[in-house]
């Protein structure tokens, strides 16, 4: 590995894990993040419950 | 409630909220398919248009299609196709969505076929039965004759007599597995394993990083095949070097590298837009994404990318790399080895294979909604309905992918022309969606409706300009590339000259363009519905 690869590895490496612990920060610093922060595991279409009640 | 009078929420709560959306990120394209590309591409040359591409394409689309996804929603549509109508007033936009709703029901074709592989390796590890002694070598040939490599219809055989052999069980499991959970709506489930099983997979991950980087040169009279070189494979920036800028220089590197993104951060995928559609106006999606984004280029980059490609170095040498590769066998061929060199490694590889297996469950499930959102906006079906005609069409593909396994040819195929090619042609649609048809302005405004973060002002300058520049300069190069010009290596093909040679390619693109059509025809009709059902509104409006 030369002084380049070095170079490239501890930016890449760093820089996204630099990214990560800037929102990870963000999130915990921030009020109401439980309420407020989503992804697609937790948002839940509304046509299950539908079906269900049709059931 | 105003921020202030909230109550105070418990770290813990905290703390499984980043777990969840850093979870939903991560799958198969982090730890199989991100390492199979850069190796391809000479490791160092593939980082150079990664990162562009992550900077200037995936962080500012991310927040272009949770923003479009959002007010979707908010005009009372969940499926692509009737949000691209909400903000594009013109005929042809609902039809337009139709690459939002192929792309993740292809995708989930040779996906389930990948998670079949998962579940056989963890399951083999758990009996016993992946310790095939020190040759690398020995790994490279189990995979190809458990996937079927060699010859077409291969996977439906027991490679080595083991009952539970068949990559074809494996795969109709996980297609079971996944219809079943989301027939019956268990998909709630997902957020409790996100919080809590997608954390171990990352440790489990750090543990076999740790081992890999303390691996030196296991090979007896190969004192070459060590870490430092590995790395240097991985990270290098040879411009000294030929190879280096002839990978530079190639387009559909830059087009591979920018469907990486893409592919690993669901954008361009029509999933994070469907799901995004069922959010309320107020909910934070630049924090959420941006963290979701971060979490899968840690995965990614940081663990991906510092174990699977080094350790094939190590195990399987240069030479390995020069052989024509599938993108997704990478992982498969060289973790063995690694868990055949580690304290535990039995009981290491079996926890990240299945739990490498669950990640990909999560990523399939959610690969359905957006068709399952069509078929019942537009068509009015119930969900059990959607579901069970959507059963059927993946289940032809998948059948499809895992008959003809020679070479992978159909996986490969649907993996670049649907996996790279769509996404990338959706995002470019995507982004001149929001920057040009709904406005930069506008759709900066809804981005920041409820953001935890101030999104940097020159974002605006990039999602207008520069991103579908990059994107439109990179595909009509591309097209020059595989169209126009003459391969200057014979044993290089380009997809013309695959589609020419191969019937298998030709039947997988036919397969492409039929259930492209299929899903034109249902919007077709999807929007004869949608405007039946304004004129009875206008006319009931006093």
């Amino acid at each position: 590995m030369n002084t380049g690869g070095w170079i490239v590895m501890i930016l890449a490496v760093g820089g996204v894990t630099g990214m990560l612990s800037w929102c990870i920060y963000k999130v915990v610093a921030t009020p109401g993040s439980t309420e407020h922060l989503h992804s697609t595991a937790d948002i839940e279409s509304p046509d299950i419950e539908e079906d269900e009640k049709l059931d | 409630m105003t921020r202030q009078n909230r109550p105070k929420e418990a770290w813990g709560s905290r703390l499984g909220v980043i777990l969840a959306v850093m979870g939903s990120a991560v799958g198969l394209g982090n730890f199989l398919r991100f390492p199979g590309l850069a190796a391809q591409y000479e490791g160092g040359a593939f980082m150079i248009p990664y990162f562009i591409s992550l900077l200037i394409l995936g962080l500012p689309l991310a927040w272009v299609e949770w923003s479009l996804g959002r007010y979707g929603g908010s005009q009372g549509y969940n499926s692509t196709p009737g949000i691209y109508r909400a903000v594009w007033k013109n005929p042809i936009a609902p039809y337009c969505g139709v690459l939002a709703i192929i792309i993740p029901v292809m995708i989930y074709m040779f996906y389930v076929y990948i998670e079949g592989w998962c579940l056989a390796y963890s399951l083999r590890y758990l009996f016993g039965q992946m310790n095939l002694g020190d040759k690398p070598a020995v790994y490279e040939n189990f995979f190809n004759n458990f996937v079927g490599m060699n010859k077409d219809g291969a996977a439906i055989l027991s490679p080595e007599g083991w009952p539970l052999g068949s990559a074809v069980l494996f795969t109709a499991a996980c297609f079971v597995i996944n219809f079943v959970l989301i027939y019956r709506g268990l998909a709630k489930g997902i957020e409790w394993f996100c919080r809590w099983a997608m954390p171990l997979l990352i440790i489990c991950a750090i543990v076999i990083l740790i081992r890999v980087l303390t691996l030196g040169a296991p090979i007896e009279g190969h004192p070459e095949q060590n870490l430092t070189n590995g790395l240097g494979y991985m990270w290098n920036l040879d411009v000294t070097k030929e190879a280096f800028w002839v990978s530079l220089c190639n387009p559909q590197m830059w087009l591979e590298a920018a469907g990486q993104i893409f592919f690993s951060l669901s954008v361009g995928f029509g999933i994070v837009i469907t799901y995004a559609s069922y959010m309320k106006k107020d909910d934070d999606i630049a924090l959420s994404s941006l963290t979701a984004s971060a979490g899968n280029e840690f995965c990614e980059v940081a663990l991906g990318g510092l174990i699977i490609v080094p350790a094939a170095f190590i195990f399987l040498g240069k030479e390995f790399f020069n052989k024509p590769q599938d993108t997704f066998s990478l992982g498969f061929k060289t973790l063995p080895n690694v868990f055949n060199q580690m304290p535990y490694g039995q009981a290491v590889g079996f926890l990240f294979f299945f739990l490498l297996f669950l990640a990909a469950v999560t990523s399939s499930l959610s690969m359905l909604q957006p068709a399952i959102a069509l078929l019942e906006e537009g068509l009015g079906l119930r969900r059990k309905a959607s579901v069970a005609i959507l059963g059927f069409i993946t289940a032809v593909g998948a059948a499809l992918v895992v008959f003809f396994s020679k070479n992978l040819m159909v996986l490969d195929t649907l993996n670049f022309w649907v996996g790279t090619l769509c996404i990338f042609v959706l995002a470019t649609f995507q982004v001149i969606l929001f920057g040009w048809v709904l406005g930069v302005d506008r759709g900066f405004e809804e981005l920041s409706r409820g953001a935890e973060i101030r999104i940097p002002r020159f974002v605006k300058f990039i999602i207008k300009y520069v991103s579908p520049t990059y994107l439109l300069v990179i595909f009509g190069l591309w097209i020059n590339q595989q169209f126009f010009t003459a391969s200057e290596d014979p044993e290089v093909l380009t997809w013309p000259q695959k589609i020419q040679q191969s019937p298998v390619v030709q039947m997988t693109l036919g397969f492409i363009v039929v259930v492209i059509i299929l899903f034109l025809l249902l919007i077709a009709q999807s929007v004869r519905r949608w405007r039946a059902a304004e004129r009875a509104e206008t006319e009931a409006a006093p």
